[in-house]
C-alpha cells in the first residue's frame, strides 16, 4: 500500500530556547519520537509514533517538552467525527479488529458523580477520625446466619472462611504477563503492608512470590494458566474470572511475544506461545457446573479458603449473582463497563456492559430480597477513581472494592491507552527487560502504600462525618446518598432518594 | 566517609546524572545557561555495556580511593585528599599535565572540555548535597558508606 491516511494524534512541542539537547528524550522513548540531529544539534520528534505517554515530559529536567492535540483538523461533521474516519482509516488499512487498552473513555454518565453523600448536623453528632476510635477493617466471606453461643460464651457457629482485609480495598486482578514483574511486585508488597490483598490474575503465581502468599488473590480463569494444587493453596481466596468489565463476553490473548522464560514457567506455557484464554470456561455451561468448579476448589484447599466468582457487569447481573450464591460462591465481583484492560476490542469495550454502580445497586437489592445477601460478600471494580468513589460503593451495598486503573496510575502510568503494545514507558505493562527496569519496587510499592493510606484517611473522614465509626455501619446504608441530576428510573434502580427529599 | 554509588541493576541509563552534575559544577548552577553557554565535562559518565538480551548502563565516577593513585601522581599538588576522605583537584593549582588522567584505573578523572584542568566528582562539596544522587529518577545513585554499600551489592 502506497499511501498512509493517519495523521499523528499528539504534536510534540520543544521549547528551543529550554531544550538543552541533553537527549534524555531520545533514551526514553521505547516508540521513537525523539531523534537527535547531530549536525544540528538538535532534537527532532516523529509526532506519529507518539502515545502520550508523557515518559519524556516527565523525564525532561528543563521541561522543555508539551505534548498537544494534533492540530490537523478534518471538515466540521458532528456524525463523521475524527475519531470514526481515523478508526475507518486504520481498519481499511489493516483488515483488522480495532484493539484499545484501559477502560471505556466514552462520555456514558458516572454515576459516582450523581450521587452525594450527607453529614451529621446538630441532631446527631459527628466523629473525629483523628481523636476516637474508626473502623474501616472489612471481612470478606459467606456470613452464618446466626450466631450461637455455648453455656460459657464460646462461639459454636462454623464460621465459613473469611478474609480479613484492614481497609476495604484491593488490587484488581492484573496478570504476570500483562504486567511487569516488577508491577507485581510493587503490588504485592504494598498489599502485605498495607493488610490489603492482591490478586494474580489470570497469569499464575511465580514462586519468588508464594512469600506474599497471605495477601494474594489466586485467580482461576478460562485458559486456567499456571493452576495447580500449590498456586491454590498458596493463596488467602481463590476467584473464578467468569467475565471482565472491559470485554464482558470475551476471552484474553497475551501474545507470544510477552511470553518469556519467566512468564513461560509460571504460566506453564511454552516459551513465545500465546496465551489464549477461551471466552467461556469450557466446563462452565450453567449455574450447576460453576457449583462444581467452586466445590472442586473449595475440596481441593480443604475448605480453608474463600472462592470469589468475578462477572462482568452485564444485563442481567441481579439474576446470575443470585444464582452464583446459590452456587455456593463466598464472594461476587462485579466488574463495570468501565474496568481497565491490557487489551480489549474496541467495540467490546465500548459498547458491552452496564455501569457498576447501577448493577451494584441491582444486585444487593435482589439478594436483600431473596434473604441471601449475608451469604455473600459483594466486591465490585470497574474505574473506582477516588475515596468517595468508594464511600458510595459501601453506601450502595458493597463490602469491598477493587482498585486497578488507579493502582497503576500510582505506579506511573498516565493512561496513553497503548498497553496492547507492551513498549510501556512507565514499566508496567511491558515484559522488556529495559523498561521493565524503570519500575523500580522499592519507590513505587511505596506510591501504592501512600495512596491506599490517604484514601483510607479520606474514608474515615467521611464517615466521621456522617456520624458512622465503623464501615461495616455504612454497608447498604442508601440513605446516606441523595441522587442529582438523575431522573426516576435511576434513582429506583439505586435505590436512593433525590436531593433535598 | 560517603561515596557515590551507582547500581546497575537500576539505571535506566538515561543519563540525567551527567546532565545534573554538568549543572552543579558550572558557574551559573543554571541548567538551561550550564549546558548553553558553558562547556562542562560531566564527572559521572554512564556507559552502555551490550548484554547478551538487553544493554546495561554503567556508570563512571571517582571511587576517591583509600590510596588515590591520582594524588600520588599529581605534580602540583593539586589533587589531594581531604581529611574527610574526599579526593578533588584544586583548579587553581592544577597545571593541566593530565597525569592523574593517565593513572587513574577506572578512568573516572576526565580532561575538562576547556583543556585547562581536570574535572572529577567531588561529591557537590559546595551544595551540600550530590544533584546526581537527588535527581536519579530510580534510585540507582545512592550516597552510602562502604559498608552501606556492601549490603546493596
Amino acid at each position: 500500500m502506497s499511501l498512509d491516511f493517519n495523521s499523528p494524534e499528539f504534536e510534540v512541542i520543544r521549547d528551543e530556547k529550554k531544550c538543552i539537547q541533553c537527549q534524555v528524550c531520545v533514551r526514553q522513548c521505547s516508540n521513537k519520537v525523539h531523534l537527535y540531529d547531530e549536525e544540528d544539534n538538535v532534537v527532532r520528534a516523529d509526532d506519529i509514533k507518539c502515545v502520550n505517554c508523557h515518559r519524556c515530559v516527565v523525564l525532561c529536567p528543563t521541561k522543555a517538552l508539551v505534548m498537544k492535540k494534533y492540530p490537523l483538523e478534518f471538515k466540521e461533521n458532528a456524525n463523521w467525527t475524527a475519531a470514526a474516519l481515523k478508526e475507518i482509516y486504520k481498519q481499511s488499512q489493516t483488515g483488522g479488529v480495532l484493539l484499545s487498552s484501559m477502560g471505556n473513555p466514552k462520555p456514558f454518565p458516572i454515576y459516582w458523580d450523581k450521587m452525594l453523600l450527607n453529614a451529621s448536623q446538630v441532631t446527631n453528632p459527628s466523629i473525629d477520625p483523628l481523636r476516637e476510635p474508626m473502623e474501616t477493617k472489612v471481612m470478606i466471606g459467606r456470613k452464618p446466619e446466626k450466631l450461637e453461643f455455648d453455656a460459657k460464651g464460646k462461639l459454636v457457629t462454623n464460621v465459613p472462611p473469611q478474609v480479613e482485609l484492614s481497609i476495604p480495598i484491593m488490587f484488581s486482578a492484573m496478570s504476570y504477563g500483562s504486567i511487569s514483574r516488577n508491577a507485581h511486585e510493587s503490588l504485592a508488597r504494598a498489599a502485605t503492608e498495607l493488610g490489603i490483598c492482591y490478586n494474580t490474575g489470570e497469569g499464575g503465581l511465580n514462586r519468588d512470590f508464594y512469600k506474599y502468599g497471605k495477601n494474594t488473590i489466586v485467580q482461576v480463569a478460562s485458559g486456567r494458566f499456571g493452576v495447580h494444587k500449590e498456586y491454590l493453596n498458596a493463596g488467602a481466596a481463590i476467584e473464578i474470572k467468569i467475565g471482565q468489565g472491559a470485554k464482558p463476553g470475551i476471552g484474553g490473548h497475551l501474545p507470544g511475544k510477552k511470553v518469556g522464560e519467566d512468564v513461560s514457567a509460571t504460566r506453564m506455557i511454552p516459551v513465545g506461545s500465546d496465551a489464549i484464554s477461551p471466552a467461556p470456561h469450557h466446563d462452565i455451561y450453567s449455574i450447576e457446573d460453576l457449583r462444581q468448579l467452586i466445590f472442586s476448589l473449595k475440596e481441593v484447599t480443604d475448605y480453608k479458603k474463600p472462592v470469589f466468582v468475578k462477572i462482568a457487569a452485564v444485563h442481567n447481573s441481579a439474576a446470575i449473582a443470585s444464582g452464583i450464591v446459590r452456587a455456593g460462591a463466598d464472594a461476587i465481583v462485579i466488574d463495570g463497563f468501565r474496568g481497565g484492560t491490557g487489551a480489549a476490542p474496541t467495540r467490546v469495550r465500548d459498547n458491552v456492559g452496564i455501569p457498576i454502580e447501577l448493577a451494584l445497586a441491582a444486585i444487593d437489592q435482589r439478594l436483600r430480597e431473596e434473604e441471601i445477601r449475608n451469604e455473600v460478600s459483594l466486591i465490585i471494580a470497574g474505574s473506582i477513581r477516588n475515596s468517595a468513589d468508594i464511600v458510595k460503593a459501601v453506601a450502595l451495598g458493597a463490602d469491598a472494592v477493587y482498585i486497578g486503573s488507579a493502582a497503576v496510575i500510582a505506579l506511573g502510568c498516565h493512561l496513553c491507552r497503548s498497553c496492547s503494545t507492551g513498549k510501556c514507558n512507565w514499566g508496567i505493562a511491558t515484559q522488556e527487560p529495559e523498561l521493565v527496569k524503570r519500575l523500580n519496587p522499592d519507590i513505587m510499592y511505596r506510591r501504592l502504600v501512600n495512596l491506599v493510606s490517604a484514601w483510607n484517611h479520606e474514608i474515615q473522614e467521611l464517615l466521621g462525618g456522617m456520624g458512622i465509626n465503623a464501615i461495616d455501619s455504612l454497608r447498604g446504608n442508601r440513605l446516606m446518598l441523595r441522587g442529582i441530576d438523575l431522573n426516576e428510573k435511576e434513582l429506583e434502580i439505586l435505590g436512593i432518594k433525590y436531593a433535598g427529599e | 566517609m560517603k561515596k557515590i554509588y551507582a547500581f546497575e541493576s537500576e539505571c535506566l541509563g538515561c543519563r540525567l546524572c551527567e546532565v545534573y552534575c554538568k549543572t552543579a559544577h558550572s558557574k551559573s548552577k543554571d541548567i538551561i545557561k550550564a549546558h548553553k553557554q558553558e562547556n562542562i565535562t560531566s564527572a559521572i559518565i554512564i556507559e552502555e555495556i551490550l548484554q547478551p538480551k538487553a544493554v546495561s548502563y554503567f556508570a563512571l565516577q571517582c571511587r576517591h580511593c583509600a590510596s588515590p593513585k591520582c594524588v600520588k601522581a599529581c605534580i602540583s599538588g593539586a589533587m589531594h585528599k581531604d581529611e574527610k576522605g574526599i579526593v578533588h583537584n584544586d583548579k587553581k593549582r592544577c597545571v593541566s599535565c593530565m597525569s592523574c588522567v593517565l593513572v587513574c584505573p577506572f578512568g573516572a578523572v576526565k580532561k575538562s572540555s576547556d583543556g585547562k584542568a581536570v574535572s572529577k566528582c567531588d561529591l557537590c562539596m559546595d551544595y551540600g548535597k550530590s544533584l546526581c544522587v537527588e535527581n536519579c529518577p530510580n534510585n540507582a545513585i545512592k550516597l552510602l558508606n562502604e559498608d552501606e554499600a556492601e549490603v546493596l551489592k
